[in-house]
């Protein structure tokens, strides 16, 4: 800096800091304007729709890195607990399990009839059993073993989720599977959303064992899904309807607020 | 006479000034977050000394039963932070900051000689640096690192499972959200340490952040490195 008197450096100190402080008193005020039309846009499921765009991104970017091979880390049994029966929606009285049976469905355009399944076509398939933990939205998490099918398998073993009406073949024939899984409870209350990966990834199951016993009611008897890919959320209780489609199914806590891929 | 002194480049104030409120959303939201399992506390066996946190703090804020919008800024605004500490610390590498920054030999025994100074413990007051003194080397290079701490343990909790050697290695899920609170906790102590430190050492100082340049004093122009010292 060239040599400059006292007065000099004290005005040229002032010029600097003023202009300075202007700029932060404007940076300041857009700050301030940034929030106020963030809170300002329309709300969907609510969310302001800025942030949906931004969860949507997100997911984009999960969904490049996810690959059925990133497998949740399973434990020895002996660790594992029983976990909160954290939600009661969908589980409305007089449901009869001796008379449950699941629906299948297609796309929502009426091509192919619904199929129907008992518990024994379930347990028909391939057992797995699986002890990963459970990780609730809330925050908590819990070491569960899980006992039933690969949500893959019965997709296979019943010729499920493709466009052709084939058994999926997602390492050849990616473009035949539908796009979206739906599944609801039979009271249709409580719902939820996958993305096909998450759906057939190996440790998505349909479950009907939790720590050696059958289901309890509380958990989800007679069947449950489990998938260490997502949250708890996820992970519905008492499926009464599984549709696949390419519409992006609802999504109960979706609705609530909540991000609609809540994938892990 | 009195000279003008190069403080602070332009990017640094950019991004220590975009840190701050971005920081504070972080730490809000992740609060929000925190409340619908706030298990933590400080505290042996059955006794409690600290809980993390009372009722009456989520009450006093409003932080209680809002977890959907606490993921939801959580997860938007993590991208501002991290591309403002990436550019950050791609900044202080390329511009050869680094170099006021990063403590060496001799930081450690001055930290200490700062440390009592300002605690009123010690009257020798400790040498005048160029720029950062060795307290302020150590809690500016740690705070760099809690943040890329920060970025992989929430990385851990955010995708535990796509991620699940990065969560194994930090000790598994619960223990990387353990930690990812017990940084949050680095933050605000750092946070009130600074802000002590900052009002301590005055106006010039803080105007230094903002404007860039101090005015500072010289006995004469034969000693021109003579400057006073920047804290906070």
């Amino acid at each position: 800096m060239e040599p400059m008197s006292d007065r000099d450096a004290e005005l040229e100190m002032r010029r600097r800091s003023r202009r300075a402080f202007l700029v932060g008193g404007g940076a300041l005020l857009a700050g301030a304007a940034g929030w106020r039309w963030l809170l300002s846009t329309a709300s969907e499921d609510g969310l302001h729709a800025p942030f949906r765009r931004v969860l949507g991104l997100n997911e984009k970017i999960a969904g490049e890195y996810f690959n059925s091979s990133h497998l949740a880390p399973v434990f020895p049994p002996d660790r594992a607990r029983m976990p909160r029966a954290n939600g009661d929606i969908g589980l409305s009285d007089g449901f009869d399990p001796a008379t449950w049976q699941l629906t299948v469905a297609g796309p929502d355009n009426g091509q192919a009839p619904a199929r129907t399944f008992t518990l024994d076509d379930i347990r028909r398939l391939p057992r797995v059993d699986m002890v990963t933990e459970l990780k609730c939205i809330e925050g908590w998490s819990e070491v569960v073993h899980w006992g039933g099918a690969r949500m893959i398998d019965f997709m296979t073993m019943y010729a499920l989720g493709t466009r052709s009406g084939q058994a999926p073949d997602p390492q050849h024939r990616q473009d035949d599977l539908l796009r979206y899984v739906a599944m609801e409870t039979p009271d249709k209350a409580y719902f939820v959303g996958l993305e096909m990966a998450s759906a057939i990834h190996p440790q998505t199951l349909l479950c009907y064992e939790m720590n050696g016993k059958p289901l309890a009611p509380e958990h989800g008897a007679p069947l449950r899904l489990v998938t260490p890919v997502k949250y708890g959320i996820k992970h519905i209780k008492r499926i009464g309807t599984i549709r696949f489609s390419d519409q992006r199914p609802d999504d109960y806590w979706a609705k609530e607020g909540y991000d609609w891929y809540a994938g892990l | 006479m009195k000279k003008l002194e190069k403080k602070h480049p332009l990017a640094i104030r950019w991004f220590h000034w975009i840190n701050f409120p971005v920081l504070a959303i972080m730490i809000w939201s992740g609060t929000l977050i925190y409340w619908a399992n706030d298990v933590y506390r400080i505290g042996f066996g059955d006794t409690t000394l600290l809980k993390f946190y009372p009722d009456s703090f989520y009450e006093l804020f409003s932080l209680g039963h809002r977890l959907a919008e606490g993921m939801a800024w959580h997860f938007v605004f993590m991208w501002v932070l991290v591309i403002n500490g990436v550019l950050y610390v791609l900044y202080t590498i390329f511009s050869g900051e680094w170099r006021y920054l990063v403590p060496n030999r001799r930081s450690f025994r001055e930290a200490i000689q700062v440390v009592l100074h300002d605690l009123h413990l010690s009257r020798t007051p400790p040498p005048s640096p160029r720029r950062y003194n060795g307290a302020q080397q150590i809690a500016y290079t740690a705070v760099v690192l809690m943040g890329m701490g920060s970025v992989l343990t929430g990385l851990a909790v955010y995708k535990p499972t796509q991620l699940a050697w990065l969560a194994s290695m930090l000790g598994g899920y619960g223990a990387a959200r353990a930690e990812h609170f017990i940084l949050t906790v680095g933050y605000v102590l750092f946070f009130i340490v600074h802000i002590a430190q900052v009002i301590r050492a005055g106006w010039g100082n803080f105007r230094g952040m903002v404007a860039g340049y101090d005015l500072v004093d010289v006995p004469n122009v034969a000693e021109p490195e003579n400057a006073g010292r920047v804290e906070g």
